[in-house]
């Protein structure tokens, strides 16, 4: 999933500094499982904005509402009737949300609530790590199941750095070196040999260098599925 | 046991401390309330394991809350006493009610409610 962090209260209070009437939109998707952006997150933020601004004996009228998700059209359309009421709308949802809102509703401002930060998954109860990095051409299987693209810091291809050390990477004690996971797991089932070839250049075009990018699925696009 | 404490308490019950919501202990402090507590079993004594062990975690991220609001931490509180010490649950009224007034008013003016 896409894992988001919450800004902090000062920032979003200071992005909406001069609105009155604010609605904060949240999303089922991704950012409700990684407890950020879900209903009760939504109310939360509401509960303390509130709080802040009657502190500071000024008026806020907050509405809240939870998309089923920010990144398809027809969930953001349900909106439509009701985006115009208000001065400005927090999206709780990852960088997707705040910018599909912004492409159908072109009047409204829309602010990121959150900061996007990776795709992963939850390791422990409240603790996310990076997993995967979109690089457009998935080669995990040739790892042990392990991507150095997303959990190296260099991304190596062909094995550790000098900067790993007792299977910690040298930039954090908390991070592991994941090549240093990898080479173990191929010494440990055997097929070390797997990691002895070279491989060729990786094509990054597939991933961020080569510009934004698309997915196009023909039968779908034809509507025929 | 006829015991007294402060009238400036209101109780509301809950089945455990693990029913409290970070929103209640919120929108509390949003509607105008001095100050909120949580009294709950003593640890480790929880009827449903770790209730006011979670209660206390919501507590703490509460307080992290009202710091970020400019707000005083000491307005929300955990306590944890069982239900057999009536003395020491009074004795808890009286100490929260002297921090809170201590403190003074909230700072958060309900009137200006939208």
């Amino acid at each position: 999933m896409i894992v988001a962090d919450r800004k902090s209260l000062q920032e979003i209070l200071a992005m909406v500094e001069d609105n009155k009437k604010i609605l904060i939109s949240g999303c089922k998707g991704c950012v409700t499982v990684c407890n950020v952006g879900g209903l009760k997150e939504v109310e939360i933020l509401a509960s303390s904005m509130e709080i802040a601004r009657k502190k500071q004996g000024k008026d806020i009228d907050i509405d809240i509402n939870v998309l089923e998700r920010q990144c398809d059209t027809e969930y953001v359309a349900g909106i439509s009737e009701t985006v115009g009421d208000y001065e400005a709308v927090i999206s709780l949802a990852c960088g997707v949300g705040p910018q599909f809102l912004s492409e159908m509703y072109k009047d409204q401002t829309f602010y990121p609530g959150v900061n996007t930060t990776f795709f992963g998954g939850a390791t422990q109860h409240g603790i996310w790590e990076e997993r995967c990095a979109g690089c457009g051409t998935c080669i995990i299987h040739e790892f042990g199941g392990h991507c150095p693209v997303a959990r190296c810091a260099k991304s190596l291809l062909h094995g550790p750095c000098g900067g790993s050390s007792n299977g910690k990477c040298e930039i954090s004690t908390d991070t592991e070196c994941i090549w240093d996971t990898i080479v173990r797991k191929k010494m440990d089932t055997g097929r070390l040999d797997d990691l002895l070839g070279i491989r060729g250049l990786k094509d990054w075009q597939t991933a961020r260098d080569g510009g934004p990018r698309r997915s196009i699925r023909e039968e779908l696009v034809k509507g025929n599925i | 046991m006829r015991l007294s404490y402060p009238a400036d308490v209101k109780i509301i019950q809950v089945p455990c401390t693990g029913r409290v919501d970070i929103l209640h202990l919120l929108n509390a402090i949003k509607d105008g309330a001095d100050g909120v507590y949580v009294a709950g079993c003593l640890e480790g004594e929880c009827h449903y394991l770790e209730g006011n062990l979670k209660a206390r975690k919501k507590v703490e991220y509460v307080k992290k809350t009202l710091i970020e609001l400019g707000i005083e931490p000491e307005r929300v509180e955990m306590y944890n006493l069982s239900s057999a010490q009536g003395a020491r649950f009074a004795e808890i009224a009286r100490e929260v009610v002297g921090i809170i007034r201590g403190l003074g008013p909230t700072p958060v003016k309900s009137d200006t409610a939208a």
